[in-house]
């Protein structure tokens, strides 16, 4: 027990440590590398709270994707000088924020069931034994389906801060590496291992921790260091192929949906037929978002250099 | 028992090479001392630890996850070593 | 319960450091970051919060709306960052204008502003 806490103490001191310095970093890499080591330390307090899909949620997403996209943001923008300095006034009303939510855990400190029983009563009828995955998919489905949406519309965004003459272009990449051959055999090793474990984890997901969001972000890691090592090219956004594959899979997810509202509600599926209509929708969301992950990182269309 | 304790001495021996390759990467003077004591010390310190982890698992699978886990990791760290040292050479570092 | 209160107070913590970054450092990349680690202390604390059940087993509820947020903060520090990027394009600033009136150096350290 004690051993434990002290785990958990050394840990939450290492992360706001962490934290701390990425924000007090001098130059713009340090502060991204250190907010990726932040993230992957989160991801190891996830999973010490129990909280195993979170936990690869945050090392994938949180650390693994930011941080690429973060590290290409920090060698193209301009460094400007900031120095770190100390101000008293809003360090003291930050303090002020950390102590009101400190009070807030811990007054809220006491046992409670929380969702848990309700839960665990209708996971049977979910279609999956994931209860992280029957409320993602089934009981709050609703979440889901805009979320996924959020990320399409998100890209448009980012797309759409291209100028005039390079809208619908071709994305550049992230990061202009050098061709090599150690990096182009790794571009070409890691695809088949990475596809086989993306695939299990959006299979696994239905019972232990795993999921779409997290099968999707390693697809679309694998796709990412194929683009980095040259073995893939980036996709000009215009092709219909890939804006097919950017909606394919909320179009599934609005269509099982839409077939609920026959059964009983919007969002609704039968007992018997949840099981298949949640692989469905797992399967193409994964595609879908690992498109659309992919693609926030490539950004916008670029100047061939 | 017995795996237990192979379990503890495989993982201790484990995190004396990461700590050893730790002090090397703070202590070396350049960067490709530096990686040569991260990536050799930390890939078997890892190895040790997958060793012993493997002697807990449940069933055959756990074990191919952690050698997987290893094996990319091992992938990762020689790659990125290089890149590494090569971009450094080209800056001019010793 | 020891392990809600370690991580909600830590949760509590980042919340308050990336509150400083974000109010007093400048540079957009790093008011994007700091406003992740606002993001992911919150996360944290409703994570805390959700393992307060009696046997110590988390809610999925609370972990599938932080999983949702996690994402959807990707989504936002995208974008964000394509509109830092164009920004720099546009006014070679890396960093939001001051208002226009200047204002006094110690009413500027003062201020708490995006």
């Amino acid at each position: 027990m004690i051993a434990s806490a002290a785990f958990d103490i050394l840990l939450c001191l290492l992360i706001v440590t962490v934290a701390v310095g990425s924000v007090a970093a001098r130059d713009l890499f340090g502060a991204v590398a250190l907010y990726i080591v932040y993230g992957l330390l989160l991801a190891i307090g996830w999973v010490r709270l129990g909280a195993v899909d979170v936990g690869l949620a945050e090392g994938a997403i949180g650390a693994g994707l930011t941080g690429v996209l973060l590290l290409g943001a920090a060698a193209r923008l301009k460094a400007a000088p900031d120095p770190p300095r100390l101000r008293i006034v809003p360090l003291l009303l930050c303090l002020a924020v950390s102590l009101g939510l400190g009070a807030a855990v811990l007054s809220l400190s006491v046992p409670q069931p929380g969702l848990v029983p309700l839960v665990q009563e209708n996971l049977a009828a979910s279609g999956v034994g994931n209860p992280v995955t029957a409320v993602l998919l089934n009981f709050r489905g609703w979440d889901t389906l805009v979320e996924s949406v959020v990320l399409v519309v998100a890209l448009v965004g980012v797309w759409a801060l291209a100028p005039d003459d390079l809208w619908d272009g071709r994305p550049g990449a992230a990061q202009r590496v050098k061709r090599d051959a150690v990096l182009n055999t790794f571009g070409r090793l890691l695809p088949p291992v990475g596809l086989m474990v993306g695939i299990y984890i959006v299979w696994i997901g239905a019972y232990a921790p795993g999921g779409a969001f997290q099968a999707g972000t390693v697809l679309a890691a694998v796709w990412l260091l194929a683009i980095m090592a040259g073995v893939a090219e980036p996709p000009p956004v215009r092709r219909p192929l890939w804006r097919a594959l950017l909606v394919l899979g909320p179009a599934v997810f609005l269509l099982a949906g839409l077939h609920g509202t026959l059964w009983g509600a919007f969002m609704s599926f039968a007992p018997a037929k949840a099981k298949t209509m949640i692989m469905a929708i797992e399967f193409t969301l994964t595609l879908s978002i690992a498109v659309t992950l992919a693609m926030l990182v490539l950004g916008r269309p670029r100047r061939p250099a | 028992m017995i795996a237990d304790a192979v379990t503890v001495l495989l993982i201790g021996a484990g995190l004396f090479f990461f700590v050893a390759g730790t002090v090397g990467f703070v202590r070396f003077p350049d960067v490709h001392s530096r990686l040569h004591a991260l990536t050799k010390a930390d890939n078997l310190g890892l190895g040790l630890v997958v060793l012993g982890a493997a002697l807990q698992a449940p069933d055959a699978a756990t074990v191919l996850k952690l050698v997987l886990v290893w094996l990319l990791t091992l992938a990762a760290a020689a790659t990125v070593a290089q890149l590494l040292a090569r971009s450094a050479l080209e800056d001019g570092a010793p | 319960m020891t392990a809600t209160l370690v991580y909600g107070l830590a949760g509590s913590v980042l919340v308050g450091v990336g509150l400083y970054g974000f109010a007093v450092r400048r540079h957009l990349l790093r008011q994007i970051l700091a406003f992740n680690i606002i993001g992911s202390g919150l996360f944290l604390l409703f994570g805390a919060l959700a393992r307060r059940t009696p046997d110590g087993t988390s809610d999925p509820v609370p972990q599938a709306m932080i999983i949702t947020g996690i994402v959807v903060a990707f989504a936002a520090t995208a974008l964000a960052e394509a509109l830092a990027e164009r920004y720099q394009e546009l006014t070679g600033r890396t960093a939001l204008e001051e208002d226009s009136k200047p204002a006094p150096p110690d009413e500027q350290e003062s201020e708490l502003r995006g």
